[in-house]
């Protein structure tokens, strides 16, 4: 029996532990705060579709893009050890790409919608293996090889679209940025369940995980067992090429416009925290894409939260700060064996008490 | 296999030593060919001036970087901390502070920063990138916590202090109007030097600079060989630290007023430099000199484009990828090719 | 001298989560001796080590330095105590020059005066014939050097104790010499030395005492010249000794009528001179020779481990092309690396997903072996193996070293090659391991895999391979079968006294 405390406590979740006692202690935290805050309405949208409405899903709307770049972003750095911080310069030219091709004539159809993403996706996966080539072959850590793209990929945005920022207006498009008419749930969302299923299958049909996490903890032992690393490691990279279109294009389907310079930006450094808050190793090994969603609500919950509290936006990043900070503190390796200790100390007082009382 | 130990020999050249020489080399070859293409700012040595008195606080937190960098670790908060420095002390002057205050405040800042960020790095085996990214948000919130408009300094002693520029007339040239300029150089820059040369001696002749290259080598290695590679690696984030206070103080000199936006993305930008400049993130390979020269490099190319009429935004940060990737290119393909050969 | 008591450890205690790695251990060191510290991996030998170093806190017990008790919680501790350790894996930083890896962390005061510490450090390699120079950077040394650095290292520190952890098992021959001529120098100043290896061969040519251990606890202290070197050994593994003898007297050795398996003309890599080589189906052989003289270099080459430059190679008659590992693969060739942690294992994966490994990879990316079929594997293995694991989910770098060897023989064992390179299979583990891989080289041999063996003892070799090709300077110099496979023969062609000239 005193097996089973101990398990509980050396943390039974395992990876999961660090972001579902986050994503718990901010609903409880909330829930205090404000019973009401996780009130979710059916309300009648402008288009006059009933949708659902209310913080829980504006927090779950709001972290599609995050969380569909922090699966590709798990990868990678399973894969590669290191971080992508190209991302949000790379879902920008995606986006300017997206909106580049729909411009080209006035009218919006479905089959040119997809031709556009098809478009994106392609540009992406180029720039992907980009860095991926940096990396995979020319053995250049992750984090200096796509300061490149970081660089410089807003700039490239920017030239697609000769500057300007154009607009979109469709009733496709707002119904990929938003509600498609008869669904009450945010179609971001709906992608983001649907690239979900993609990687679970992805991990169900292949044997990408195995792979991947040999690559990215013992390389050399991969190699001679005739797995091609530099091949494992462009393909994560691509991967994440094409979770950088999808999230530049809902990007640019939410706003109903491109904006280089304000698309996505920052989300690279929410990314990679959003991988580190899932319990992942950021230099690389064994992964959990899961922990990376969660990571993804963890941190959007977060700035949910702080808005609700009337913290302004700019201010919020120094509250996310703190959290951040005492999040990591409290799933250190070494803070979590004193606390252990501590708990088993206690447990074993207990225990010699109650022999003693029987 | 086994090499004669008798007769002197030179060794060859080491990593960093080989990475740092590259660049200096391309530095000079690059400047050259701007004086004699461009001419123009290129034939006055003021433009090596201008290039010092706008970059003097790149090239401090640049510093503090490349000793975070060669023990391993990243330091991504140095820009957000500086930025906060200024709004800090801009506040703090304009509120009737004093100087000597003012400068105790910058360093107080940077030191804090850095005590926090080594402590859970260090000693709660946190990984840097977390830690400091989490600073970077912080101070980023903090600056706009203080102010979200920009604030100019109304100090008469800091108006004094600021305008102190030394000059060098053997270095001066005589405009088209037949006045004579001499060559001016800010005071920042003569702090980023002393910087550069106080982190040059840390590095080679004391016992922690070696400890950084020590833990940056082999970790392990060094817990054996009896270095402290928690202390070291503490100390690197502090050294850090302070460096980016002092850089937040040279910014406010230059600048003379607090901007929420300043020093955006100067951590990417000394991150560049370092690598510029031969250090590796890997860690135990970098130099300082290198670095100093990897920010002249960086600053170069831009004024280069400027000059060459590419005046179209976008121009500048292409031309930064590219000069980066060829940069990082260069030393995949000589690090692999001095690999394969050792081997 | 000798009976100056210089080190005492008492009933020290060290648990780990499940396990008692050390019960009661007592360890006596005098003065001026070379005290041999033996027991199969598992034993406690490192654990005790590294209480000794600072490196783990003991759970109890007590250690004193000439008569002084004294607490070590850090290397430097140790240190100041006048510990020194070398370990098996190089602990040097390879960035820095050799001066300052034999002065870093022990300078006085703050400041490094480069030139002072040169000249000493090239004092102390001209003194002990260490061939580098004080300002090499130390990566640019070959590994035997570094080594010799970290002793001279350990030399200049003034060092009572000097614990030497498998100090030989990177070196070759004269360089043991050299090192052994060293520890003798050493012991005669007074100073009390820990050796510890796996080479019985060795600890009968230098120690004085032997201390064994196993299963955490102590077995007993001897006098090397009062234990005979079998007695060691069973005091080792605690089993009967007529095992042992057994294996050598039963086997079937020549297999001559089977048909080639696998021939090789002028095969070249970027590490290997070009060599011929052929393997009969269900035929052992091996490659022997010193460290460097192109063994290992020579089957990585078969198996396409390192970048092929050049040759012909032939399966069953079959011209094929083997370029890379996962060439070597698809035509049944499995290959056991050289260095376990650096090739073989993938430590933080678990013991299942470790086992299916290759054959995964052979199945190819969209044929993936699902849980329960992995599983059922894992489970055979490691009841065929007899691999000691918490569970099939256990992350394989907590195992001991014997095992992951096994987890690693098991992954290659379940893509059922035709063709098995085993380099140094036994190295680093323990008799009764060693023991066990060595019989199921003659079991596979037997079912008709061609098996291609190199150990560093020559001993084991003989009684495993039919036949053995020889090595020195990265060429084949000899060919040694039936009459000819014995110790003396084998020693002279390696040493290159009367070469039987095969191929140039």
């Amino acid at each position: 029996m005193s097996k089973n405390k101990k398990k509980i406590f050396s943390g039974g979740l395992g990876q999961l532990t660090i972001p579902v006692v986050a994503i718990a202690l901010l609903v409880i935290f909330n829930l205090i705060r404000d019973p009401s805050f996780f009130g979710v309405d059916l309300a009648h949208n402008n288009d006059g579709n009933i949708v659902l409405s209310g913080n829980l899903i504006s927090i779950i709307n709001g972290a599609s893009e995050l969380a569909i770049l922090a699966m590709g972003m798990t990868l990678v750095t399973a894969a590669c050890g290191g971080q992508d911080i190209s991302v949000g310069a790379a879902a920008a030219i995606a986006g300017s790409v997206f909106v580049k091709v729909l411009k080209t004539s006035p009218e919006i159809s479905g089959g040119k919608v997809l031709l556009a993403f098809i478009c994106a996706c392609i540009v992406a996966m180029i720039f992907g293996s980009f860095n991926g080539t940096l990396v995979a072959i020319f053995k250049i850590q992750p984090m200096i090889a796509t300061l490149i793209l970081y660089t410089c990929g807003r700039s490239i945005a920017y030239w697609i679209n000769g500057g300007a920022t154009p607009t979109l207006s469709s009733p496709i498009i707002t119904a990929i940025g938003s509600f498609i008419p008869g669904i009450p749930i945010p179609t971001p969302v709906l992608i983001v369940i649907a690239m979900a299923i993609v990687f679970k299958l992805l991990f169900k049909f292949t044997a990408l995980e195995l792979f991947t996490q040999s690559v990215g903890i013992n390389q050399s032992a991969a190699r001679l067992n005739g797995i091609n690393s530099t091949f494992i490691k462009l393909l994560s990279f691509i991967i994440l090429g094409v979770c950088v279109a999808v999230s530049g294009s809902i990007g640019v389907s939410r706003l109903g416009l491109i904006n280089h310079e304000t698309l996505l930006l920052d989300v690279e450094m929410d990314t990679i925290l959003a991988v580190a808050i899932g319990g992942n190793n950021l230099g690389g090994g064994k992964f959990k894409i899961g922990g990376s969603i969660i990571g993804a609500y963890v941190i959007q919950m977060l700035t949910i939260t702080l808005y609700a509290m009337k913290v302004s936006s700019t201010d919020v990043k120094a509250y996310k700060a703190i959290v951040i900070i005492l999040l990591v503190v409290i799933g250190s390796p070494v803070v979590k064996e004193k606390f252990g200790k501590f708990m088993s100390k206690l447990l074993e007082n207990r225990s010699k008490e109650t022999v003693k009382g029987a | 296999m086994m090499k004669n130990n008798n007769g002197f020999k030179r060794e060859p050249l080491t990593d960093t030593q080989l990475l740092m020489s590259i660049t200096i080399a391309i530095f000079f070859g690059m400047y050259i060919l701007a004086m004699i293409i461009l001419q123009g700012g290129f034939l006055h040595a003021q433009q090596v001036f201008d290039m010092l008195n706008d970059n003097a606080s790149l090239i401090i937190v640049s510093c503090g970087l490349t000793v975070v960098m060669i023990g391993a670790g990243i330091d991504i908060s140095v820009g957000a901390v500086t930025s906060l420095v200024v709004m800090s002390c801009v506040l703090y002057l304009n509120g009737g502070g004093n100087i000597v205050g003012s400068i105790l405040l910058a360093l107080g800042i940077g030191l804090a920063f850095g005590l926090v960020q080594g402590f859970l790095i260090s000693y709660l085996d946190i990984q840097p990138f977390i830690v400091t990214l989490a600073g970077m948000f912080f101070a980023r919130g903090m600056t706009t916590i203080l102010s979200v408009n920009p604030q100019k300094v109304e100090h008469d002693g800091f108006a004094a202090l600021r305008s102190v520029k030394i000059e060098i007339n053997a270095l001066g040239y005589t405009a088209p109007n037949g006045n004579f300029i001499p060559a001016r150089m800010e005071l920042g820059v003569v702090v980023a030097l002393l910087c550069v040369v106080f982190i040059f001696i840390l590095l080679k002749y004391v016992r922690l600079g070696r400890g950084f290259y020590a833990i940056g080598g082999n970790q392990q290695s060094a817990l054996m060989l009896g270095i402290n590679v928690k202390r070291t690696r503490f100390l690197s984030y502090i050294i850090s630290g302070i460096l980016s206070g002092i850089s937040g103080y040279v910014f406010m000199m230059h600048t003379g007023a607090g901007n929420a936006t300043n020093a955006a993305g100067m951590e990417m930008n000394a991150i560049a430099s370092s690598i510029i400049g031969g250090t590796l993130l890997t860690g135990g390979v970098g130099n300082v000199i290198g670095t100093f020269f990897g920010t002249l490099t960086l600053t170069t190319i831009k004024k280069i484009v400027v000059s060459s009429g590419l005046n179209q935004p976008w121009w500048q940060s292409i031309t930064t990828g590219g000069m980066l990737c060829f940069f990082i290119l260069l030393q995949s393909v000589v690090l692999n090719k001095r690999n394969a050969k050792k081997k | 001298m000798q009976d100056e008591v210089l080190l005492q450890m008492r009933h020290i205690d060290k648990k780990f989560p499940g396990v008692l790695a050390l019960n009661g251990v007592d360890f006596t060191l005098r003065k001026g001796e070379i005290h041999a510290l033996m027991g199969e991996n598992g034993a406690g030998k490192s654990t005790l080590i590294k209480v000794l170093t600072g490196v783990y806190r003991m759970d109890g017990g007590e250690i004193t330095v000439e008569g002084e008790k004294i607490s070590i919680h850090s290397p430097q501790d140790a240190q100041n105590n006048g510990i020194s350790t070398v370990y098996q894996e190089i602990t040097l930083c390879p960035n820095l020059t050799v001066a300052e890896n034999m002065f870093i962390g022990r300078e006085d005061g703050a400041w490094i005066k480069h030139k002072d510490y040169e000249k000493r450090a090239d004092e102390i390699l001209t003194r002990l014939n260490i061939p580098a120079r004080s300002t090499q950077q130390l990566e640019n040394c070959s590994l035997a050097v570094q080594q010799m650095v970290a002793i001279a290292r350990a030399v200049d520190m003034k060092c009572k104790v000097l614990i030497l952890d498998e100090p030989t098992s990177s070196l070759d021959d004269k360089e043991v010499n050299m090192l052994f001529t060293l520890m003798k120098d050493l012991k005669s100043q007074g100073v009390g030395i820990i050796f510890v290896t796996h080479f019985l061969e060795q600890v009968y040519e230098v120690s004085d005492r032997i201390t064994v251990l196993r299963n955490g606890e102590l077995v007993g202290e001897y006098l090397t010249e009062e234990l005979p070197q079998v007695e060691l050994v069973a005091k080792m593994i605690g089993k009967e000794l007529d095992e042992l003898m057994d294996l050598g007297e039963t086997e079937e050795k020549e297999k001559k009528e089977a048909e080639v398996f696998y021939e090789a003309k002028a095969l070249s890599s970027s590490d290997a001179l070009p060599f011929d080589f052929s393997i009969r189906k269900g035929e052992v052989n091996g490659f022997t020779g010193l460290l460097g003289s192109g063994r290992s270099e020579s089957v990585r080459a078969i198996f396409g481990a390192d970048k092929v430059t050049g040759g012909d190679v032939k399966i069953k008659g079959k011209p094929v092309k083997i370029t890379s590992p996962i060439d070597a693969m698809k035509n049944g060739i499995g290959y056991l690396a050289e260095d376990r942690k650096r090739d073989g294992i993938i430590a933080e994966l678990s013991v299942r997903e470790n086992i299916i490994l290759a054959l995964q990879v052979l199945n190819g990316m969209f044929k993936p072996i699902s849980r329960s079929e992995a599983e059922a594997f894992a489970d055979e293995y490691i009841k065929v193996l007899n691999i000691k694991t918490a569970s099939r989910e256990t992350p394989v770098g907590s195992l001991s070293g014997g095992n992951q060897q096994k987890v690693i023989l098991a992954r290659w064992l379940l893509t059922h090659p035709d063709y098995l390179i085993l380099d140094e299979p036994t190295r680093g583990i323990d008799v009764g391991t060693k023991l066990e891989i060595q019989k199921l080289v003659l079991k596979l041999a037997e079912d008709g895999v061609s098996v291609t063996f190199i150990s560093s003892e020559v001993e084991e070799m003989l009684r495993t391979c039919s036949r053995l090709i020889v090595m020195r300077d990265r060429h084949i110099v000899g060919e040694l079968k039936g009459a000819d496979l014995n110790q003396t023969k084998v020693m002279k062609t390696i040493a290159g006294g009367e070469t039987e000239n095969v191929e140039k």
